[in-house]
């Protein structure tokens, strides 16, 4: 796994989670730059897991694997079905739920840069 | 149209118990498959855990005085899982060698255990309320 891209990752996730929570706190609803934004590091999260997993394959042999690719699993599917959730509400709570995926996506790309790092 | 209890802040509520009830499912299965023997006892309230979520999250989605049931059933459950099994953890730490979702009151998740139940019963009582006054929209 590319660990500087994790953690960017990590770090795109809380940004998704901050701008989410400050338009939540002024009554916004989920706008189309939050939706591009989403999108974009979505793209990159499906990068990072491919690559992540070729790395696993060749040299992730100390990596418990059924975990690891569970939690990318996970972590790829979280923004598509947080901002599908998110924008069938039309209140600021549709940007509640943009902010917990954006939190979960940080937090599981840290437990993923811990697992691979002590594993490989 | 969506139930009055997914939407508004239930919306937000909802995504919470999906988050936990897919991180618990997973893990329970993972643990159960893996290492049932080191802690059964363990093990199985986490399953027992992982299903009350699951239960709450798909019945808060749903409409209709049976969803509402439902929900209002797994989340009070939910609650009393996780007093005792906190409770329980404290004064015989010996039962569980391994943590479950609910030990030490939900510690390992930053008390969310803890507080997502109250919140969820909140909900519940603010929906259902909200209903009796007539009004129309939800918070």
């Amino acid at each position: 796994m590319l660990t500087p891209l994790a953690y960017a990752l990590v770090a795109a996730g809380l940004v998704i989670a901050v701008w989410a929570g400050v338009a939540a706190a002024r009554d916004r609803r989920v706008s189309g730059a939050q939706l591009l934004t989403a999108a974009v590091v979505e793209v990159v999260l499906v990068v990072q897991a491919v690559i992540a997993m070729v790395l696993l394959a060749r040299d992730g042999d100390g990596v418990e694997p059924v975990t690891f690719i569970g939690y990318w699993l996970t972590a790829v599917l979280l923004l598509p079905v947080g901002a599908f959730w998110a924008i069938g509400e039309r209140s600021r709570w549709g940007n509640g739920v943009l902010a917990l995926s954006g939190l979960v996506v940080a937090v599981l790309l840290l437990r993923l840069v811990q697992l691979w790092t002590a594993g490989a | 149209m969506p139930s009055r209890t997914s939407s508004g802040f239930g919306r937000l509520l909802v995504a919470v118990y999906a988050v936990f009830a897919v991180s618990a499912s997973a893990r329970a299965g993972y643990q159960l498959a893996t290492d049932f023997s080191s802690a059964p006892l363990a093990y199985l309230l986490s399953a027992v855990a992982a299903l009350v979520y699951v239960l709450a999250t798909v019945a808060l989605t749903r409409s209709g005085e049976r969803g509402r049931w439902v929900a209002t059933a797994a989340i009070t459950f939910e609650l009393v899982g996780v007093l005792v099994v906190g409770a329980v953890s404290f004064a015989v730490p010996e039962a569980f060698p391994q943590p479950t979702v609910w030990s030490h009151f939900g510690e390992g998740y930053g008390y969310v255990p803890l507080v997502l139940p109250l919140v969820g019963l909140w909900w519940m009582r603010h929906t259902r309320r909200s209903e009796w006054s007539g009004s129309t929209t939800s918070a």
